[in-house]
């Protein structure tokens, strides 16, 4: 390593400091602001050592610098313009989206570092190939596979499993593919083996997410997000760049251990939701109440009076909520029962919404402050005290036969909405989870159904509060 | 096994250690946020795009350089914009409903929880 090389790595390793600080800092709500801003300029030193790097070498062409130039203009054009007009609801698909361009750039990066030593004749080192080859299948797989489940989660591709018959076959046939040609590249490097091994990955990443449904997305956007991470990590092994293998290795840990709490809060292993075909895609197909069933429905009125006079309220929101559009009238019903001095928080359990914590920022977006915000383990001792639980399009997360074993859901962890000391649940009809079973808190005698869509649900009950306590 | 290489494990092992400790104590409130902010940092990819061009003199690898950078950089500036965005919106008070803003001082004199409140409000919002 020459002396300038080595003051530019320097200079990427104080980028990978400042990018670990500034996710240190995301551990409070109070300071996360501040760490992105570190994390982003780390990434403004990183470009500008960079260019200089570029400059120092003198060997980019005139034409090089315009591709360049060019070419990152118009990619931070357009990460710009969805980052500002994205819906708080459509956070899924652009993290997706931005985790197939990061996979798809590890990948290029990795397939330009591949054709370039090839064509200098010395041939490719062995432990580049290991890398170069990981680099590549691992983006390749990323790159279309968050397509897809960005495809999925915006409604362009249908969100309930695609399953056809033979396709765990397919599957197994790309995967051989991809993986033999790989290792076949060890003994004999070849471009044409590494264009394979793309094409094959890119299948893969498709096959792999389209049998996956749409409640299963929290842990696929979290795993992509994980290979993304890897993939860079990888690169930054092809191209021996610190930065990149920091902030590849902080990425993947991140993704592992998101995917880990998705999949636990779902109580599914990572296999059983790959392997795929069980979730369906929105929780609201109407399905028929079994007959001897008794639950008691409630008018807006009678629920405003509970609402109005409790000293507690804890409001469990769902899927359902978002989908309905439904923040913005729970929060202004909330305010109203906050002026009336009623304590009122939310119980918002891991995968309630379309990746982690989802529910968190579309709350946040209706202006509910954070500290309101209480997570399942925080706010499960807390439902005995509650006067009221107001369930608004929450349903498995719910059921309390998950304490039971011998179901779909046993062990699944669950909010205690059942402690409660009254529930009134905001719902369009008596339709099944996606689980595909009943809720038996439904048939819990403290419990009240508000059959109506959730946001004329929040409409009427926030009307019924205002003229009943004037 | 080259010392390079060595060495490259051993900061990825490390790193890798470092993220677990570092992301475990991210609360789940934000863990959109987080993972908005760490695929931001995934576009440090954008440096190993921006490489090609040293040794790119070919259509080739014109192409693949301009096709990386656009994505590396789309990556990275939206994934800064948008957690940027993001994090603004969590607040500690809720902010005064729209209408009483600023101009009713006196209703803040009245109450001095209220005031503390309006000015908590108020400095969160210069804040932002």
């Amino acid at each position: 390593m020459s002396g300038f090389n080595g003051y530019i790595q320097l200079v990427y390793v104080l980028v990978a400091a400042m990018f670990v600080m500034g996710l240190h800092l995301m551990n409070s709500p109070a300071t996360a602001r501040r760490g992105n801003q570190v994390a982003q300029a780390g990434m403004v030193i990183a470009v500008v050592a960079t260019l200089i790097l570029l400059i120092h070498s003198g060997t980019v062409t005139a034409t090089g610098w315009v591709v360049i130039i060019v070419g990152s203009l118009l990619g931070s054009a357009v990460g710009l313009w969805a980052a500002r007009t994205v819906q708080m609801t459509a956070m899924p698909q652009l993290v997706s989206a931005f985790n197939a361009v990061g996979g798809g750039a590890a990948a290029l990066v990795a397939v330009y570092g591949y054709y370039e030593a090839e064509s200098r004749v010395t041939g490719v080192l062995g432990t580049t190939s290991v890398f170069t080859v990981l680099d590549v299948l691992i983006g390749s797989v990323t790159f279309s596979g968050s397509i897809i489940a960005a495809g999925k989660l915006q409604g362009v591709i249908p969100g309930q499993p695609i399953i056809f018959k033979g396709a765990r076959l397919v599957n197994l046939g790309l995967a051989v593919v991809a993986i033999g040609t790989a290792a076949y590249m060890f003994s004999t490097p070849s471009l044409p083996a590494l264009l394979i091994v793309v094409l094959a990955s890119l299948a893969f990443g498709v096959m792999m997410v389209l049998p996956i449904g749409g409640a299963d997305m929290p842990v696929v956007i979290s795993l992509l997000n994980a290979f993304t991470g890897t993939a860079v990590a990888m690169a930054g092994f092809v191209i021996q760049n610190w930065a990149l293998i920091v902030a590849g290795a902080l990425v993947g840990a991140s993704g592992s251990i998101l995917t880990k709490l998705m999949a636990d809060a779902m109580n599914r292993s990572l296999a059983n939701i790959i392997l795929g075909g069980f979730g369906t895609g929105d929780s609201a197909i109407a399905v028929e109440a079994a007959g001897d069933a008794q639950v008691r429905s409630i008018a807006a009125d009678d629920a405003a009076i509970q609402l109005a006079y409790a000293s507690k309220v804890i409001i469990v929101p769902g899927y359902g909520l978002a989908a309905a559009q439904a923040q913005h009238g729970v929060a202004e019903l909330a305010t109203i029962l906050e002026d009336r001095g009623i304590e009122v928080s939310y119980a918002i359990h891991p995968v309630a919404g379309r990746m982690p914590g989802h529910m968190n920022v579309l709350l946040a977006e209706a202006n509910v402050p954070y500290p309101q915000l209480k997570e399942m383990d925080e706010i499960n001792p807390e439902f005995a005290r509650a006067d009221v639980a107001l369930v608004i399009g929450a349903n498995d997360v719910t059921n309390p036969a998950a304490r039971r074993p011998g179901n779909d859901i046993s062990g699944m962890p669950i909010l205690d909405v059942d402690q409660a000391k009254s529930i009134i649940v905001v719902k369009r009809s008596m339709g099944t989870g996606y689980a595909g079973m009943e809720n038996e808190l439904y048939f819990d005698p403290k419990t009240s159904m508000f059959f109506a869509d959730a946001k004329k649900a929040m409409a009427q009950l926030t009307a019924a509060v205002k003229t009943l306590v004037g | 096994m080259s010392t390079a290489l060595l060495t490259d494990l051993t900061i990825f092992i490390l790193a890798l250690l470092v993220g677990i400790e570092v992301i475990g104590k991210v609360p789940a409130t934000l863990h959109t946020p987080l993972m908005s902010a760490t695929n931001a940092i995934h576009g440090i990819v954008l440096v190993g795009a921006v490489l090609i061009g040293v040794t790119a003199h070919n259509a080739v690898g014109y192409v693949i350089a301009f096709i990386a950078s656009v994505f590396a950089a789309a990556n990275v500036v939206g994934g800064y914009v948008v957690t940027g965005r993001m994090l603004k919106m969590f607040r500690r008070k809720s902010p005064p409903a729209p209408g009483q803003v600023e101009g009713q001082p006196e209703l803040a004199a009245a109450n001095g929880h209220k005031g503390l409140k309006g000015l908590v409000n108020r400095m969160s919002r210069t804040e932002s």
